[in-house]
């Protein structure tokens, strides 16, 4: 088999699989907007700290599917590996 | 589809190598430009400044003020004074967002950018620990037992790391998902569609990373200048 190919298609699998991290993010984003809903459906005055508060954690979480998704971005446009071949 | 930055022209070149002219040098030029002239504008109009405001001197003193609470509220009395530096930085983060809506490649949208800014933050915190905890400062990588203090020390780099490529993921993953569609679309579409790709990552992700980085640089310098 040809070693160039073999390696651009096992770097557009593990490209596809990095996307997997996008799970966990998703998952705490809507823990964390639920326990914001739960928080604002208690005490609806504190509705502008609350949702600020959300975003904020909210972007924090996000951090982990970017992660996954530099790593499908170096496999797909700048891969590495196709020149060690 | 080519996402990466495009070398324009070259800068310098000398017998061992070359330093190009890139999209987000050009990019970051116009940001700077229009800070700049926004800079010249409030300076000029400063002494034409009268006790109580109105108009143009409303906005600035807004600004200004609604800055330098955050500031005081997230890092305390003592390093009021990071209150004028982070709010440059938000500024050329949310301007850098935003030039992606006039068709310029966001300089957030390279990794230099972004790096550069995490290594400014970087230096601020252990300047600004150094400078107000003296001797406690070094005591911390050591609690709460001196096993830790490997995992301290790492936990220290994940920092700057962390914030430089959640703001260039951010920004580079809006570039490239508004691209594609643009490339898909027949050009008579092009003018209707995207706007709600626009709206939400250029508009709302682009001012959202832009805070995030603020107050995460603000809690990491609190967390480490003042003793708790």
């Amino acid at each position: 088999m040809d070693p160039k190919a073999f390696v651009l298609g096992c770097s557009a699998l593990g490209a596809g699989l990095a996307t997997l991290s996008g799970l966990g993010s998703g998952l705490g984003q809507g823990i964390a907007a639920g326990q914001a809903a739960a928080a604002v459906g208690r005490q609806p005055e504190a509705r502008g700290a609350i949702m600020s508060t959300m975003l904020v954690g909210a972007a924090v979480a996000e951090t982990c599917s970017v992660y996954g998704l530099i790593i499908a971005l170096i496999l797909l446009m700048a891969n590495p590996l196709v020149a060690l071949l | 589809m080519d996402f990466s930055n495009e070398n324009l022209g070259i800068l310098f070149q000398w017998d061992g190598g070359v330093i190009y002219l890139t999209e987000t040098m050009v990019s970051t030029w116009v940001v700077m430009g229009v800070l700049i002239v926004f800079a010249l504008i409030v300076r000029i109009r400063l002494s034409s400044f009268k006790g109580v405001p109105t108009g143009f001197q409303n906005i600035v003193e807004t600004l200004v003020e609604t800055m330098s609470n955050f500031a005081r509220t997230t890092m305390g009395e003592k390093l009021e004074g990071l209150g004028g530096y982070f709010f440059s930085v938000f500024a050329f983060i949310l301007l850098s967002n935003y030039s992606g809506l006039v068709g310029l490649r966001p300089p957030t949208a390279d990794l230099a950018t972004t790096a550069s800014l995490a290594l400014t933050t970087f230096v601020l915190i252990h300047v600004m620990g150094i400078y107000h905890r003296r001797g406690q400062y070094f005591k911390k990588y050591l609690s709460p037992h001196p096993v830790f203090f490997l995992m301290n020390v790492v936990g220290e780099f994940s920092k700057p790391i962390s914030l430089a490529f959640r703001l260039f993921g951010n920004i580079l993953g809006g570039v490239i998902i508004i691209g594609l569609v643009y490339q898909m679309l027949p050009l008579a579409l092009r003018f209707i569609l995207p706007d709600v790709l626009h709206a939400y990552f250029d508009l709302f992700a682009g001012a959202l990373q832009a805070f995030i980085f603020t107050i995460l640089s603000m809690t990491f310098i609190q967390q480490q200048a003042t003793s708790d």
